[in-house]
């Protein structure tokens, strides 16, 4: 084990939790991310490889300790336990050989979960993507505080907002102080 | 005082009592109130001036359509100015004052304009302060500036918040009167998703003004009734309080929704407005119509208003302006003001009304074919004078006068993406014509339907074709039976011969100053509007358009449609600015992105600076630097001669993977990448494809099929979408697979000659990074600390022997610490982008600064790295021979001949003699810097041929600033020509 103690896209030593009225953000950092595209003409040997159901557009899937989502023609994001999987990408990479292009996405990326019944009250003034009519397990990518950011719908209390780690402090803010204006 | 003329019924809750102050006086309301119905029960009738003489005003209207009775409201950092009285819904506290009168209400210093009229006439802005020439800047501009405007706000920062957000529906139905609910009804009952908004903070539009039933019931039961039943839909978005603004492409209608206006103040973190922007698939215009005064000599005095709005105020806030009022009009619609003013004790002297066969009324004397021609009453109405039908003139005495010239057609929202309208020849008023917004349909008075049951239908009928439109069927709503009467209106504009008779109410335009417009040929619509004023500011002329089109109509001999209307725009009503920047205020009015070593860098006390959204490290002052510059000097003479270490996670990273990567970039960059072996790194520069250069950086090949490319901080996102477009556009037939990695990973410059012994300290053992092993420009994929996974690059931005040292991010702040504990032997240093650009210029390296979009290879010296033996982006245009003449600009560098003068960075090199200006310049300086390390000011430029002038003198001149330096240039290598250090 290394002596580099990790920090949180927030810059703490654990992830933050705000609730605010019936609406709880959850910091998550426990999910390791690795991007995967097919290569040329070699989309059915990746799946094969893989053995995880690839979703379509706009769609996530789970198997096992891995779920992916879509994010562009032939590519998709997986995602899994960090603790578990801390070499994603390197796991996968192994799995699919030259059939795909793998890249370690874990810390480009900051997550925060919100959870709560005024959760499309929230998004909806955050984004303009349509979250009212998104359905469990979809997946969008929209624009939320300038950021490029994905909106993951995890039940329909419950939404995974995935964003540039860089700007998880003006994300963060913004979630909070939307969710003030709503709770 | 007592509410001397509140009327009994009306919907306001006489069980609330509240308490306002408008002008230092406190009066009491009842909730349901606006400010101006509150007043009007209150008798006072004088709520404003007006703008340019400065008139004695009430209200004219009941609606948001109000030009005249504008107030401040609030106080401190939440007074609003220009809030009209019409549309502010009273709440106990309320505070209000009047605007734009000097000392008071009453006793206006500037109604001396009034005086001068003859001199303030349309146009005397162009006319008389033309002259002398040398006045308008220091003398007549500031006065008029002195004297222009409404409101004022205080200068206090706004402490609310406000939101925004976006919604979505199938429908959205723009106004709640009786189309706009019937169509709510209609398309809520088949389950698609409806958004019904009304600026008002009452359902039910005209039906709340009116005391016609429907079928059984009252029009506010129904109200009430529909409203309980839009509200138990799920799919039904009930939005009161709400003005739709605007309608934008495809469908998109922008909204303000007031949520606490009505409150003393907003909750805690709750906003005060929300912008919505709303995405419809189809949208319903259900938003009414506007009555039209009628111009006559002084019609603008207190008391003086529109029949409608009169009606509006007896019967939905039973409030009176006042206990006698008389009734002027061309159409029977104004007759039912007389009968509910009756109804409610109110006396009725006399309906005035133009038309030789008016109908008689009960209750009232109908004065046929008669006109007003002249009001008294200084600060409110006293009596009006009557010219009757046989020319005789008589005088009646009254406290107010409801008046109406017929009904507008609310027509903003069809006409927002250029829709002109067309004139209906049964209600003499322009109706939506074709042209409009794809989506939109218009029902009810807004499209001309103007009695109840049209509405109601017509409302219905359009949903259910929005209906069908979706590919919904659905039977019709059940509506009720209502009032069905026809629109008996003979057209009349104004009073002939009357001269101060006024049209616009805001600007003060008059039918005298429409006259002028037509005398001096500004008879164009446009060319009327900009000349007189009319139709500006905060009403956008909803009162006054008409009118005065029909004035310039008849001047011209014209129809009103060939006369044409002006253009209508965005937004209908005015909005707050806070609601337009919603939460993007202060330092949230774009987000930041804090590099890895930020909360190390924080604990530090280093200076930030701002590069794009990135926060950056500027330098790191220490105890005892009074000046940035001795901490950049420190920085840089630490770092050479010792070591140093600065963040540069901000460059951009982009993974290329793919069997034909190295392809790929070969097409990408200028030079070549083809056979760069694997764990080695190049630098590359990328051309436009004019030829002109436009980014550097380096590519490090990871594996055959492996790279990471690193770009500027700057043209990170442009680099990429550049990328991206050659990959799926230029060459898709190549395997090539494109992601950023920037975020990813944490990356640290560690320079200096003792990089490498504190390397050593981190890098685990198993990797050898001495010189032989891991060589100038090499690259690995390593671990650090026990075994966490880096990347390792050897380049050097500073010229000394150096390292980019990567983990993933989250370890970015460990690996600071730890780097920062390991080089505590050797005085690390850490070091900012100031220092960073001090080092590169020593060492002659191109930043932005030099690829400013107008420099080609050539003139950086580079030349010879756009390979002749392959294609790629840019190469071709690179040769054309106007960029490669001998006199091109090259990049040398630049020292000061007295060593303790500065260089002034945008500077322009001149010969030694001759004259300095323009025709002479041969040159300009980019960047320019004290270097700590030679103890003189340095700098980089292009200068002509400068690659053959080395040792030549010159002067840099900033004629602005009158800097003159003689400077000599020099190789832009000033440190380390030989690259030996980084080397070492």
């Amino acid at each position: 084990m290394h002596k580099l103690k990790p920090i949180t896209p927030l810059g703490g030593d654990t992830a933050r939790l705000d609730q605010i009225g019936t609406l709880s953000i959850t910091e998550v950092v426990g999910q390791a991310l690795a991007s995967i595209t097919a290569r040329e003409g070699q989309l059915g040997q990746m799946q094969e490889a893989l053995a995880l159901p690839l979703p379509g557009v706009g769609k996530s899937s789970a198997q096992g300790d891995f779920s992916a989502f879509w994010i562009g023609p032939d590519q998709w994001m997986i995602s899994a336990d960090h603790d578990q999987h801390e070499l994603l990408a390197a796991e996968l990479k192994q799995m699919v050989g030259d059939a795909a292009s793998v890249v370690e996405q874990s810390d480009g990326w900051c997550r925060f979960d919100v959870s709560g019944a005024a959760l499309c009250d929230l998004f909806e003034r955050l984004s303009n993507v349509p979250v009212r009519a998104m359905a469990r397990g979809e997946v969008i990518r929209g624009t939320i505080e300038h950021l490029g950011a994905f909106l993951w719908r995890l039940a329909d209390d419950h939404m995974a907002v995935i964003a540039p780690r860089s700007s998880a402090a003006s994300l963060h803010h913004a979630l909070v102080a939307v969710a003030r204006s709503v709770a | 005082m007592t509410q001397v003329n509140r009327l009994t019924g009306g919907l306001i809750n006489r069980s609330a009592t509240l308490s306002f102050r408008f002008d230092g006086i406190s009066y009491q309301g009842y909730a349901g109130d606006t400010l101006a119905s509150a007043l009007l029960a209150n008798g006072v009738r004088l709520m404003g001036r007006s703008f340019k003489y400065h008139r004695p005003r009430g209200v004219l209207t009941a609606g948001s359509e109000e030009p005249n009775a504008l107030v401040e409201l609030r106080t401190g950092g939440r007074q609003e100015p220009n809030t009209r009285a019409t549309v502010a819904e009273l709440y106990d506290g309320f505070v209000a004052h009047s605007q734009n009168r000097w000392p008071s209400l009453e006793h206006d210093f500037m109604a001396i304009n009034d005086r001068f009229s003859n001199f303030l006439s349309a146009g005397f802005y162009y006319k008389t302060f033309m002259w002398p020439r040398a006045f308008w800047e220091k003398l007549y501009e500031p006065i008029i500036r002195k004297a222009a405007g409404l409101g004022s706000l205080t200068g206090e920062a706004d402490p609310d918040v406000y939101d925004k957000g976006f919604l979505h529906c199938d429908l959205l139905v723009i106004g709640a009167g009786p189309s706009g609910l019937a169509a709510a009804l209609t398309a809520g009952r088949a389950g698609v998703q409806v958004i019904i908004a009304d600026e008002d903070f009452r359902l039910g539009g005209r039906l709340l003004a009116e005391t016609g039933g429907l079928s059984e019931r009252s029009g506010v039961e129904w109200v009430e009734q529909t409203q309980a039943e839009l509200s138990s839909l799920p799919n039904v978005r009930v939005m009161r309080r709400t003005t739709v603004f605007g309608s934008y492409d495809h469908g998109v209608y922008g909204a303000v929704e007031r949520n606490a206006d009505h409150l003393t103040a907003p909750e805690a973190g709750k906003p005060r407005q929300t912008s919505w922007r709303i995405y419809s698939k189809r949208a319903l215009v259900a938003t009414g119509a506007i009555e039209r005064p009628i111009g006559f000599e002084n019609n603008d005095r207190p008391g003086v208003m529109l029949a409608g709005a009169t009606r509006a105020y007896v019967n939905r806030y039973a409030a009176s302006p006042a206990r006698s009022v008389v009734v002027f009009a061309n159409n029977d619609d104004a007759h039912q003001t007389a009968r509910d003013l009756m109804a409610k004790g109110v006396e009725v002297p006399a309906v005035v009304d133009i038309r030789p066969d008016a109908p008689a009324l009960e209750g009232a004397e109908v004065l046929a074919g008669a006109q007003i021609v002249d009001t008294k009453g200084r600060l409110g109405l006293t009596s009006v004078t009557v010219r009757l039908a046989n020319g005789q003139i008589r005088v009646i005495a009254c406290g107010a006068l409801a008046m109406s010239g017929g009904w507008n057609p609310n027509l903003g929202l069809t006409c927002h993406q250029r829709g002109r309208p067309v004139w209906n020849e049964d209600i003499h008023a322009f109706v939506p014509g074709q042209g409009l917004p794809p989506g939109q349909s218009v029902a009810g008075a807004a499209m001309g339907e103007m009695s109840t049951h049209a509405a109601l239908t017509g409302g219905a009928a359009k949903a259910l074709e929005a209906l069908s439109d979706l590919g919904i069927t659905a039977p019709p709503a059940q509506l009720p039976k209502a009032e069905d009467t026809p629109v008996s209106l003979t057209p009349f504009w104004h009073v002939s011969g009357a001269k101060r008779a006024w049209l616009d109410f805001q600007n003060d335009v008059t039918v005298k100053d429409v006259k002028l417009a037509h005398q001096e040929n500004f008879t164009a619509v446009e060319h009327l509007k900009r000349y007189t004023t009319l139709g500006m500011a905060t009403d956008q002329g909803k009162t006054s358009n008409v009118g005065a089109l029909a004035v310039m109509a008849e001047l011209t001999g014209k129809s009103i449609p060939n006369t044409g209307t002006t253009i209508f725009r965005p937004p209908y009503t005015p909005i707050s600015m806070g609601a337009l920047a919603g939460r993007a205020v202060g330092k949230e009015f774009h987000p930041t992105r804090l590099t890895p070593s930020h909360k190390w860098a924080e604990e530090q006390g280093a200076v930030f600076v701002e590069v794009g959204n990135w926060l950056r490290a500027q330098w790191f002052p220490q105890k005892g630097e009074t000046h940035w510059r001795q901490s950049v000097d420190r920085e840089v003479l630490a770092t050479r001669s010792s070591v140093g270490i600065c963040d540069v996670t901000t460059l951009g990273k982009i993974d290329v993977q793919g069997a034909d990567a190295a392809e790929f970039l070969n097409k990408v960059y200028a030079n070549g990448f083809a056979k760069l072996p694997v764990n080695k790194v190049r630098y590359g520069l990328m051309l436009r494809e004019d030829g002109f250069a436009y980014d550097d950086g380096t590519a490090a090949r990871l594996a055959e099929d492996h790279f990471v490319v690193t770009t500027t901080t700057a043209n990170a996102v442009l680099v990429y979408r550049n990328m991206e477009f050659a990959r799926q556009c230029l060459w898709p037939d190549l395997d090539v697979q494109l992601i950023s990695t920037t975020e990813a990973w944490a990356q640290y410059a560690v320079a200096g000659p003792y990089a490498r012994r504190l390397l050593q300290k981190i890098v685990d053992p198993a990797f050898d990074i001495s010189n032989e092993a891991f060589p100038f420009m090499g690259c690995a994929e390593i671990t650090v600390c026990g075994g966490c996974r880096a990347r390792l690059f050897r380049i050097s931005f500073s010229g000394e022997l150096a390292y980019e040292i990567a983990v993933p991010t989250r370890y970015g702040d460990a690996l600071m610490r730890e780097m920062m504990a390991a080089g505590e032997e050797f005085d690390v240093t850490p070091y900012g982008t100031e220092a960073l650009g001090v080092m590169r210029i020593e060492k002659g390296h191109a930043a932005g600064n030099e690829l400013n979009g107008t420099t080609t290879a050539l003139n950086l010296g580079l030349g010879r790295m756009v390979s002749t033996k392959k294609e790629c982006i840019g190469n071709v245009l690179s040769r054309r021979e106007g960029m490669n003449g001998r006199d091109a600009l090259n990049l040398v560098g630049l020292r000061p001949v007295d060593a303790s003068k500065p260089l002034p960075a945008g500077g322009h090199l001149m010969a030694t003699t001759g004259p300095v200006d323009a025709a002479h310049d041969q040159g300009y300086v980019t960047s320019a810097a004290y270097s700590p390390t030679l103890e003189s000011a340095i700098g980089l430029g292009f200068v002509q041929s400068g690659f053959e002038r080395m040792g030549e003198q010159m002067r840099l001149v900033n004629p602005l600033e009158q800097q003159d330096v003689l400077v000599e240039i020099v190789s832009p290598h000033f440190v380390d020509p030989k690259g030996e250090k980084l080397r070492a």
